[in-house]
């Protein structure tokens, strides 16, 4: 499939759009995390600190956090210094957090992109052995397995894998991902088994159903009817024909699930007390920790939108109408 | 004038009656056997606290002890009856749940089919804030405003719909540009009637099968979202009894108690399976019935 | 006579879900050089009958029995690794619809390049290329390597239905199956793709099988045709014989109901509807609707007998058939009543979008009692036309004036008389008909609206607009799933006449549905313009119909208006170009077209 090079303008401009499009997105984005923490009616610092708190604390809180600028201020001088690298301090450690966000982020990443590795391909080969087996005996219990797996909570998975590999029926994995602080996670690898598991376990149900529909409707389409009249044979029928046209669905859904699993990845994390960005959210939130919970939030955020940018991207240059210029 | 009289006996092809969807779906034993599940569950959620032998926050027993007299799936963390708290735990991930689903509909359903219909800088700005939504992982959007303004169960359900409906604006949107070029439409357009008639009284009742699924999807997706905050301590606080909380709270003494996990874990698994049953049914069901309305 | 190259024996497909047959022990033979028409409506099995020709079954469905013979081999008994090996090379296919035909993500020339690389590997690469180009410059399309590398989206209809003729000849089969491949085509281009099959079947020497619903195209290509009436054959025979004076009562109706360039006649459509497969009657299937049936008829199924040589029929009673005329009476032209007032007036209508003219300078009248035709191709303007006076496409200049009274241009600025004044009839009678509301809903919402009826009196009135556009008020109370394409249409008509319009404008109202409803909808509207004194625009691609109907016609043409006068001398004596080329290629039954010898085709376009 070669790219077309002439007709690139208008695939360019598209791109810019897109680009400033997001780019927008993830400034909104930041409005509503700084609105949600710090342009609430009530006093951030009396909620972080409690009751108990002695005004004085108060007042030396509300100075650290820049609390009685104006609104407008507190924005600019906080979404500046994100921009510029700095996210402020923790106020649980007291100490700047920079450093603890980007290994927690990159133990996430590592987290996410195997799983992801695992699960997309798996699904990719079931999908298309369901729709090329559809209602095969093996599809049928495939789909109903995979029904019932696509339907129950992660975390669930996770407990129900935790108990029978590592405490109850096997004992093969460690319930807890044992991984001193700050170490990276890659160099010990076996902390990462069960999480993975339990997340290609609620991926994978998911997405093959996606891509199985995807590619039953093109194996359904007048021109697969075609290929048959024309004596074609079904393996390249498959392959040149049906999977050409199921890979645009195919990365659509691809990106819908990977977005939804970041908050699968968050649970899991939870679960195993794996050292990722999903616990760092979820300690910081605990402690209302502000800093910390405004800056893995936009880190999410803009990972979120990276992804989806990514996917559109992939999408044009498999979409030949998009391709030869012929641009929404 | 009578010349071109039809013979009588029209085409029944599809049988005109009402709700042929649900109809479909009836036939299917996965929708009969998501409804059971469903049905099970929510009785016991109802009807369990009735029926409990304890309080959920009565001592009877030492923490962690294996079933046996007074509890029949032993205790908990804190020495409670785990029978009695699973009876107690299902309420409120059910209300919450439902409660929702039903705003990320309502909220989704509107804004999908405005942005739909309307187009241009109406849908532009729909859409735009979807996707502000939508960049946010949903746990996430949920801890965001929950870690200033605490863990109520209003906000939670609230933050919730909101997170559930971007996805439901998607699909009612889609489907309204799709049924908005219909012929009917236009049709209805030349009696001179407004956009909101149009919409609610032509577009909408076109839209009402596949809402259906996604209602079904969408109860399943969130009664893991709710269950997940509570998992993870941001939903209802202790001492009440709840499904995802439990999970949380006795996940540490699961070697030497397993049942005070598992059997929220079965719960939990119980609804979102027959939840997502029903789902599969519906959807199947509408499969069937728009191709052939498709294709006469 | 050449031995039969194709041979049919009893084919018989059925539904084995439902266990209804769709086509039962079907019989033909095509000679090498010969092109057979096979003639049925829709649910007749046509389309069943032309896959099983290259061994092939829709899903769900299944050749049970008979032989299907290319050059004595029956290809039922293949298996299927021998029969992809004939698909394509020995027998080909063309689709109906091309756009849908073509994968949208492969290249042209690589989707007529799987063909070579499937049935010939031992083909280089340069000799594949070359037969490429060779076939290119066959069907008239362009031979530099630039077109083969576009894709589907980038060529037009006719271009696309080219590569699929291409692609059908490319591996020299000896028999080709055409299905439908016309349909969607507008005229001109239709009569240029009819012209490129005919002369590639006879260059070629091979056996074409070509299936449609529309006499007029099948007797401008085929040498003998078969007529198919719920799945069985019905009638076969030369051409000039079952198209002229044909012996089957059913042949004989299909006749009457098509509509004829040359003169006006009455179009007789039949009562009742083709019967689905699994519904039909006992004895003989064509007996429910049959003016000649009896008892005999409805307790035995008839044998399928040889009249004279080469002519066959199924029926009890063909001799009662035999030197019949089969054309109703020739009637009188329309013509305007020179004491009409005008009612509808139109006057600089124009519009553009991003920088396309759409309509330009549109200027005409229509008195009141009077039927104006709007002719013309598929992106003439002529929806857009249509869709203005009604109200829904706003004019960018113009002005239009309905009874003496200005007409605004947008449904919104009207009065609630004036909505109600001016009624539309969609195209598509599957979706101008909302499939969530009853019958009676439907009919009764612009009652409601437009002329402020109450819910009895609205229902009454609908049951009186029901009953004058022919159909049964039971149809009240079932959905729009039920009821068929010409019911459907003549329920919009009926919701549209019931508000007691002065103007109504029907768009393509035919264009979906078959002969028989077509003739009944169109006979429907000459009657209503007739006894309510109504004015009709009637907009169509089909210059046949507009004979029977309108007074006077309009050519549309990259939005003007290039000829407009009496129907009848317009179409005997076309000024314009345009005009006489659309005329000229409109292909029709009258017996001078029926020879396409002496037909004059538009050129091919290079």
């Amino acid at each position: 499939m070669a790219v077309v090079t002439r007709d690139a303008a208008p695939r360019v401009h598209w791109l810019v759009r897109r680009l400033l499009a997001s780019l927008a997105v993830l400034f909104v984005v930041s409005l509503v995390v700084f609105a949600a923490t710090q342009a609430l009616p009530s006093d951030p610092a009396e909620a972080i600190l409690g009751r108990d708190a002695t005004p004085e604390r108060v007042a030396a809180l509300r100075d650290q956090l820049n609390l009685d600028r104006s609104l407008p201020s507190q924005y600019v001088s906080w979404l500046g210094g994100i921009l510029q690298g700095d996210l402020g301090e923790s106020l649980t450690r007291r100490a700047p957090f920079a450093d603890a966000l980007v290994s927690r982020f990159s133990n996430s990443f590592v987290l996410f992109a195997v799983a992801s590795l695992i699960a997309v391909p798996l699904s990719l080969v079931f999908g298309v052995l369901g729709a090329t087996r559809r209602d095969s005996w093996g599809d049928r219990v495939g789909v109903t397995v995979s029904l019932l797996l696509s339907a129950v909570p992660e975390f669930v998975i996770g407990v129900l894998l935790t108990l029978l590999l590592a405490t109850t029926v096997f004992h093969i994995f460690t319930p807890v991902a044992l991984v001193p602080e700050g170490e990276s996670i890659l160099k010990h690898p076996e902390a990462m088994a069960l999480p993975v598991l339990t997340l290609v376990l609620a991926v994978v149900p998911y997405l093959n159903r996606l891509v199985r529909a995807a590619m039953t409707d093109t194996l359904g389409a007048d021109y697969v009817q075609m290929a048959r009249l024309k004596g074609i044979s079904e393996s390249q029928i498959a392959r040149r024909h049906a999977l050409p046209n199921t890979l645009i669905p195919v990365v659509q859904a691809s990106a819908l699930v990977m977005a939804y699993l970041f908050s699968g990845v968050l649970v899991v994390e939870f679960l195993f007390r794996y050292p990722g960005l999903g616990t760092m959210l979820a300690d910081a939130v605990a402690n209302r920790d502000l800093p910390v919970i405004q800056a893995v939030t936009l880190v999410y955020a803009a990972s979120i939108v990276l992804l989806n940018l990514s996917a559109d991207v992939l999408t044009i240059w498999l979409s030949p109408r998009l391709r030869t210029g012929d641009v929404r | 004038m009578t010349d071109h009289q039809s013979v009588s006996a029209p085409r029944r092809r599809a049988r005109g009656e009402r709700f042929p969807t649900l109809r479909r779906a009836w036939r299917y034993g996965h929708t009969k056997a998501g409804l059971v599940l469903l049905v099970l569950v929510v009785l016991m959620a109802v009807v369990g606290p009735a029926i409990a032998p304890h309080s959920p926050t009565e001592f009877v027993g030492r923490p962690f002890a294996p079933p046996g007299q007074g509890a029949l799936l032993g205790t908990d963390s804190l020495g409670h009856d785990v029978w009695t708290r699973v009876l107690y735990g299902g309420r409120t991930v059910l209300w919450t749940s439902i409660a929702a689903t039903v705003i990320g509909m309502v909220l989704g359903t509107t804004l999908g089919l405005y942005a739909g219909f309307v187009r241009g800088a109406v849908d532009g700005l729909i859409s735009r804030s979807l996707d502000v939504v939508l960049a946010f992982p949903q746990l996430v959007l949920v801890l965001l405003f929950v870690s200033m303004l605490g863990s109520h169960l209003w906000l939670i359900v609230l933050l919730s719909g909101v997170a559930i409906a971007p996805g439901v604006a998607r699909v009612s949107r889609g489907m309204t540009m799709d049924l908005a070029t219909r012929d009917f439409v236009r049709s209805a357009e030349l009696l001179g009637l407004g956009r909101t008639r149009l919409l609610f009284g032509e577009v909408l009742p076109g839209l009402t099968s596949p809402l259906l699924v996604e209602a079904t999807m969408r109860l399943m997706w969130s009664i893991g979202l709710i269950a997940g905050v509570s998992f993870l301590g941001f939903g209802v606080q202790a001492p009440a009894a709840d499904w995802g909380l439990m999970i949380n709270e006795n996940r540490n003494g699961f070697s030497l108690q397993p049942w005070a996990v598992l059997a929220p874990v079965t719960m939990l698994g119980l609804l979102a399976s027959g939840s997502g049953l029903v789902a599969e049914g519906l959807s199947r069901a509408l499969a069937l019935v728009s191709s052939a309305e498709m294709n006469p | 006579m050449t031995t039969s190259l194709v041979r049919v024996s009893d084919l018989s497909i059925d539904l084995p879900l439902s266990g209804s047959e769709v086509v039962q022990e079907v019989s033909f033979t095509v000679a090498e050089g010969e092109i057979l028409g096979v003639v049925g409506e829709s649910g007749s099995g046509k389309t069943s009958i032309g896959l099983a020709l290259l061994g092939f079954a829709r899903d769900g469905a299944r050749l049970a029995a008979g032989s299907v013979s290319i050059d004595g081999v029956n290809l039922l008994a293949l298996p299927q690794e021998r029969l992809r090996e004939l698909r394509g090379a020995t027998v080909a296919y063309v689709a109906q619809d091309p756009g849908t035909a073509l994968n949208p993500a492969l290249r042209l020339g690589d989707q007529l390049g799987e063909l070579i690389r499937a049935h010939d590997p031992g083909r280089t690469r340069l000799e594949a290329a070359a037969r490429l180009g060779q076939m290119m410059d066959e069907v008239g399309l362009p031979t530099d390597p630039a077109f083969l590398r576009r894709f589907p989206h980038q060529v037009s209809g006719g271009q696309q239905q080219r590569v699929c003729i291409a692609m059908a000849f490319l591996m020299d089969p000896r028999v080709v199956v055409l299905d439908e491949p016309t349909t969607g085509l507008d005229v001109v281009t239709q009569a240029r793709v009819l012209a490129l099959v005919r002369r590639m079947c006879t260059e070629h020497a091979v056996a074409a099988i070509y299936i449609s619903h529309d006499l007029a195209v099948v007797a401008a290509i085929a040498d003998r045709v078969v007529v198919l009436y719920a799945g069985e054959v019905v009638e076969s025979g030369p051409r000039a014989t079952v198209l002229q004076a044909p012996r089957h009562p059913y042949s004989r109706a299909l006749l009457r109901a098509v509509p004829d360039l040359e003169h006006r006649r009455h179009l007789e459509s039949i009562p009742g509807g083709a019967p689905a497969p699994g519904r039909r009657p006992g004895g003989c299937s064509f007996h429910p609707r049959c003016p000649l049936a009896d008892d005999r008829c409805v307790s035995t199924p008839p044998r399928l007998l040889e009249l004279d040589d080469a002519h066959q029929v199924r029926c009890h009673h063909a001799d009662r058939t035999a030197g019949v005329a089969v054309a109703p009476p020739v009637l009188p032209d329309l013509s305007t009543r020179q004491s009409a007032a005008p009612a509808l007036s139109v006057s600089g209508l124009a519009i553009a979008y991003a920088n396309q003219v759409v309509l330009s300078d549109i200027g005409f009248e229509v008195s009141s009692g009077e039927c104006l035709a709007i002719v013309g191709e598929s992106g003439s303007g002529k929806t857009t036309l249509s869709r203005t006076i009604a109200g829904l496409v706003t004019p960018g200049a113009g002005t239009m004036t309905l009874n003496g009274q200005p007409l605004p241009a947008g449904v919104r600025r009207r009065s609630q008389d004036a909505r109600r004044a001016v009624q539309y009839v969609f195209q598509n009678p599957y979706a101008s008909l909302n499939p969530r509301k009853s019958i009676l809903d439907i009919l009764t919402q612009p009652l409601r609206v437009l002329r402020s009826l109450g819910r009895e009196e609205a229902r009454h009135e609908a049951e009186r607009a029901l009953a004058r556009v022919g159909l049964s008020t039971e149809l009240l109370r079932r959905y729009p799933a039920e009821l068929s394409g010409g019911e459907r249409q003549r329920v919009a008509i009926a919701r549209a006449v019931a508000c007691r319009p002065s103007l109504l404008i029907c768009d393509e109202v035919t264009s979906a549905l078959d002969v028989s409803a077509q003739a009944a909808v169109v006979e429907l509207l000459r009657q209503l313009v007739d006894e309510l004194g109504l004015s009709l625009i009637f907009v169509t691609h089909d210059l046949a119909l507009v004979r029977a109907l309108a007074e006077r016609t309009a050519v549309l043409q990259a939005g003007r208006i290039v000829e407009i006068g009496q129907t009848a001398s317009l179409i005997s004596d076309p000024q314009h170009d345009y005009a006489r080329s659309l005329i000229g290629a409109s292909p029709s039954l009258t017996p001078s077209y029926a020879d396409p010898d002496s037909h004059s085709y538009p050129k091919e376009a290079p």
